[in-house]
């Protein structure tokens, strides 16, 4: 293994992994079914008096 | 309710193994201070003996008075109030050595002291810069965590006595840095100067603050983990491993205070800045946004403007942020890809600061009357808008052309105190105003109208020091780059020295008001916590009482 083949593997296997994790964590926020459990967390510090 | 009790009830939790390791420490400590020929070594091995001696003793003290015991239907927030002292008490330290050295570099014949070398500028500088950034920051980064990440996982802090060892391991850290500095004990690292004795104490600790942490949310009573705590998580997590990785250093001796770096040359420079600039996006950024995703919605009495926003921009600043560091080191032997990857980059990162930003400034959408009459709500975002601004620079000034004129200048300060002045300060201070009633159980803040004052002579000192910086440091930047006809310089270094005159003073000035806002803070803090109220001041901003446990055993413990 050369440097050449680490180097490419780390920067492109590395960028294309970074993106689809990337791209995992904008579907999961934007998932419809999340929505009703994201405003409630959002009211999580507002909640705490009970 | 006695049975219930009796399982929340926990006492000297981690008490033993405490005494053990304080006892190791202090015939450790003995040892360095006896073998060692270098004086500066053996003030800090008796340093932190003496610290290792102080905790061991309250520790026996505490014991056998029957102290330290863990109700676990209440919160730990005797370790919040320590935090918030303490910041307030390094910002005072760190702004007044802030303003010393302002002082020095607009008169240098009168502040210059060459009798005292401990009080050089090269000397008290990075004082300074620790003392507000690690011991002013710092402190308001582990009080605000324990605070936040107890409230929204309904969960007492985990660990015992951990989360007391890390506040007073910290503090200790910090004296032997600030020590260190003044001794002439440095790495010559920016933002990381303690040397690797130092460097080791803080990885103990900060490894105990991770798992305090982590505990508390492996407990907690909620199943989502809200948006405040991912930032605090990313903030502890990521400056762990800069602070590890930068710091690997072969020291001369055991006994030694100095060392050297692991690194050298153009890798060394890259390692200081994927540091450095990472030390900006996720101790002075990440962590500082968790406290706005927390306390603005809960001074607010909104939910944060969108949830989902929150969660892209947690993703998009973490993947981002890590790469901008080398934008430090455009123009050097760095490979040029590497310079503009950086440049790139940080350009990237328009996109989750302005997104974060504007999560935070539509929260008050619907209440914008808040920022006339809640001076405290309007400290808080006006350091988003100062985020706004710096997070908009710093992008600017990454890019190679303008580095050309800006790299070295007082403009780099200038927006470095944009960010630290407007942002991180102001958010800190808004953070501690809304504490300090919760934590003491008081009605109110002793006066409003003093966070009027504090605010008015901050935010003025403020734009005065940063309008200096840009004149001075883009002044300065164009006279080092003039040549004559026949391509001399035109300038000599100490002419450009020379012209920044007139700015140096307007930016000590401008410390100075910051500085004395801060005084105001502090007295106001102090008032507060006295349990006093300025009776003159009516339709004064009442306070939203704080839980003090979680709500399930809250109730059991209260009877």
């Amino acid at each position: 293994m050369t440097y050449e083949t680490v180097s490419r593997l780390a920067q492109q296997g590395g960028t294309i992994y970074f993106v689809v994790l990337f791209l995992a964590a904008c579907v999961y926020a934007f998932w419809p079914r999340n929505k009703a459990g994201f405003d409630q967390a959002a009211r999580l510090p507002l909640d705490e008096e009970d | 309710m006695a049975q219930l009790d009796q399982t929340n009830m926990r006492s000297g939790s981690g008490a033993g193994l405490l005494s053990i390791g304080l006892g190791l420490g202090i015939v450790l400590t003995i040892f360095m201070a006896a073998r060692t020929v270098d004086a500066r070594f053996q003030v800090h091995a008796f340093i932190m003996m003496g610290a290792f001696i102080c905790a061991l003793a309250a520790l026996v003290i505490g014991l056998s008075a029957g102290r330290f015991v863990q109700d676990q239907g209440r919160y730990e927030d005797g370790v919040i109030r320590a935090g918030v002292i303490a910041a307030l008490f390094w910002a005072v330290i760190g702004m007044l050595v802030g303003l010393v050295i302002a002082l020095q570099l607009a008169w240098p014949s009168i502040f210059y002291f060459p009798e005292l070398g401990w009080l050089n500028f090269g000397r008290l500088r990075p004082v300074h810069t620790s003392g507000v950034i690690f011991a002013f920051g710092g402190n308001v980064l582990i009080a605000t965590s324990f605070y936040v990440v107890q409230r929204t996982c309904k969960a007492r802090l985990a660990g015992g006595l951990a989360p007391w060892l890390v506040f007073w391991g910290y503090q200790l850290f910090i004296v032997l840095a600030a020590t260190g500095y003044v001794m002439g004990v440095t790495q010559s690292r920016e933002y990381a100067e303690p040397e690797w004795y130092t460097d080791i104490w803080l990885t103990l600790v900060w490894v105990t603050y991770l798992l305090v942490f982590l505990g508390t949310i492996w407990k907690r009573k909620e199943p989502h983990i809200y948006v405040a705590n991912w930032f605090y998580l990313a903030f502890i997590v990521t400056i762990a491993m800069l602070h590890i990785v930068n710091n690997l250093a072969v020291p001369v001796s055991p006994l030694s205070s100095h060392s050297y770096s692991l690194f050298s040359g153009v890798q060394d420079a890259l390692i200081q800045w994927w540091y450095g600039h990472n030390a900006v996006g996720f101790f002075l950024t990440a962590g500082f946004l968790a406290i706005m995703y927390y306390f603005i919605p809960k001074r607010a009495e909104r939910p944060i403007y969108s949830y989902r926003l929150s969660i892209v921009h947690f993703w998009a600043l973490i993947f981002i942020y890590i790469w901008a560091g080398p934008h430090h080191l455009h123009y050097t032997a760095l490979p040029q890809w590497a310079q503009t990857l950086g440049m790139t980059f940080s350009i990237m990162l328009w996109m989750p600061s302005w997104g974060g930003m504007i999560n935070g400034l539509m929260t008050l959408s619907g209440a914008w009357d808040k920022l006339r009459t809640d001076a405290v709500m309007r400290m808080m975002i006006v350091s988003l808008a100062f985020y706004g601004m710096s997070t908009f620079e710093g992008p600017v000034m990454s890019v190679r052309a303008v580095n050309a004129l800006s790299h070295y200048t007082d403009w780099t300060i200038g927006h470095v105190h944009s960010g630290a002045l407007g942002w991180v300060g102001f958010v800190s201070f808004g953070a501690i105003y809304c504490m300090v009633p919760w934590l003491w159980k008081r009605p109110r803040l002793y006066s409003d109208r003093l966070v009027e004052w504090h605010f008015w002579i901050a935010t003025t000192g403020i734009l005065l020091y940063i309008a200096a910086m840009w004149v001075s440091g883009i002044m300065e930047g164009l006279m080092w780059r003039k040549y004559t006809p026949e391509g001399f310089l035109a300038y000599s270094f100490v002419q450009t020295v020379s012209a920044k005159h007139v700015s140096n003073m307007v930016r000590a000035l401008g410390g100075a008001m910051y500085l004395t806002g801060t005084l105001i803070m502090v007295y106001n803090v102090w008032r507060t916590i006295a349990g006093h109220v300025r009776q003159d001041e009516t339709g004064a901003v009442l306070v939203q009482p704080s839980a003090s446990g979680p709500a399930s055993t809250g109730l059991a413990a209260a009877q």
